[in-house]
């Protein structure tokens, strides 16, 4: 290729005018064996050029996302076996509550009766409970009378 | 989209990625990390992907942003003791052995550049991308990117002489 070409595509390629065509040329002069030697301090910078573009990607594509996928399926499996878990156990306790609630008379009256001479046996056990603890103050009241004689 | 679809895409350009980051990062680890974490970035956009109009300048930004980042974190954690801020004053053989060869000499100068000019430089004149998709990638102007480049050429014409008279080179 005429020298004088090759200066002038040179300069437009330092003034970043070149088109890949013009710089392809250049690159394939500077890599030949036959370069003018007031052109030789070029050659290293086209020959870095094509030597760089061969160093190659040679890792894995290391596709992982499908197992961390599987990952954070379990993890949500795992957290809604765990609030079933709590809320069945939950929604049982408070159905206890609420049967004993809701049986209203109207509904069945025998139950209900039932519920409540049950309830009240326990209040005046309870209470019978209370009274007999109750009968230590009636000492002190005997003994009061006894010493006041009233 | 199956895996082995997806391989087909990104294994036309995963070097360019590659050598991008690489030239960013300086380090082959680290330019394969940043490589892997792009594609694996890329895979995870899966579905978006057949929408773009194109996949390789989409993945050529992200590479960009990412090595960008991973520079700025360096530089924020300046304590960091990493292999490549950790290396011996004293240039070994290797090294010395290197630097006389001039081919890694241009490739000092373009590190030595600034990142906006060595990524310019290396989607130019070594991925020999068009300045239209440059622009895309890097979102700037075209006219910009021309004066960049022009930039960065003198200067490495500029150093390589400098070191031709001195006779290191």
């Amino acid at each position: 290729m005429a020298l004088d070409k090759i200066e002038k595509l040179l300069e437009k390629y330092f003034e970043g005018e070149t088109s890949i065509v013009e710089e392809n040329e250049l690159k394939v002069y500077f890599t030949s064996t036959n370069v003018a030697q007031h052109l030789e301090q070029y050659q290293p910078i086209f020959g870095y050029f094509s030597q760089a573009k061969e160093q190659q990607f040679t890792q894995e594509i290391p596709l992982k996302s499908k197992k961390r996928n599987v990952v954070l399926w379990l993890s949500i499996a795992a957290s809604v076996v765990i609030m079933l878990g709590v809320g069945t156990f939950m929604y049982f306790e408070t159905n206890k509550l609420e049967q004993f609630a809701a049986c209203s008379p109207e509904d069945n009256p025998q139950l209900a009766l039932e519920q409540t001479q049950k309830a009240l046996a326990l209040v005046s056990e309870h209470l019978n409970t209370g009274i007999e603890s109750v009968n230590y103050i009636n000492e002190y009241e005997n003994s009061k009378n006894r010493i006041f004689k009233q | 989209m199956q895996q082995n679809e997806f391989i087909k895409i990104v294994s036309p350009f995963k070097d360019k990625l590659f050598r991008m980051a690489k030239r960013l990062l300086v380090s082959t680890e680290e330019a394969e990390d940043a490589t892997q974490e792009v594609l694996v970035k890329l895979w995870v956009k899966n579905e978006t992907l057949n929408e773009l109009k194109s996949v390789e300048a989409m993945a050529m930004t992200m590479t960009k942003n990412y090595c960008l980042d991973q520079l700025k974190s360096k530089r924020a954690g300046n304590l960091t003791i990493v292999h490549n801020n950790y290396t011996d004053r004293e240039p070994s053989l290797q090294q010395k052995l290197e630097d006389a060869d001039s081919l890694s000499w241009v490739e000092k100068i373009i590190n030595n550049l600034p990142e906006q000019q060595k990524l310019i430089i290396q989607m130019r004149d070594i991925e020999q991308y068009e300045f239209e998709d440059i622009a895309k990638i890097l979102d700037m102007n075209e006219t910009a990117i021309r004066v960049a480049l022009s930039r960065a050429r003198k200067t490495i014409r500029e150093t390589m002489t400098k070191t031709h008279n001195h006779g290191i080179g």
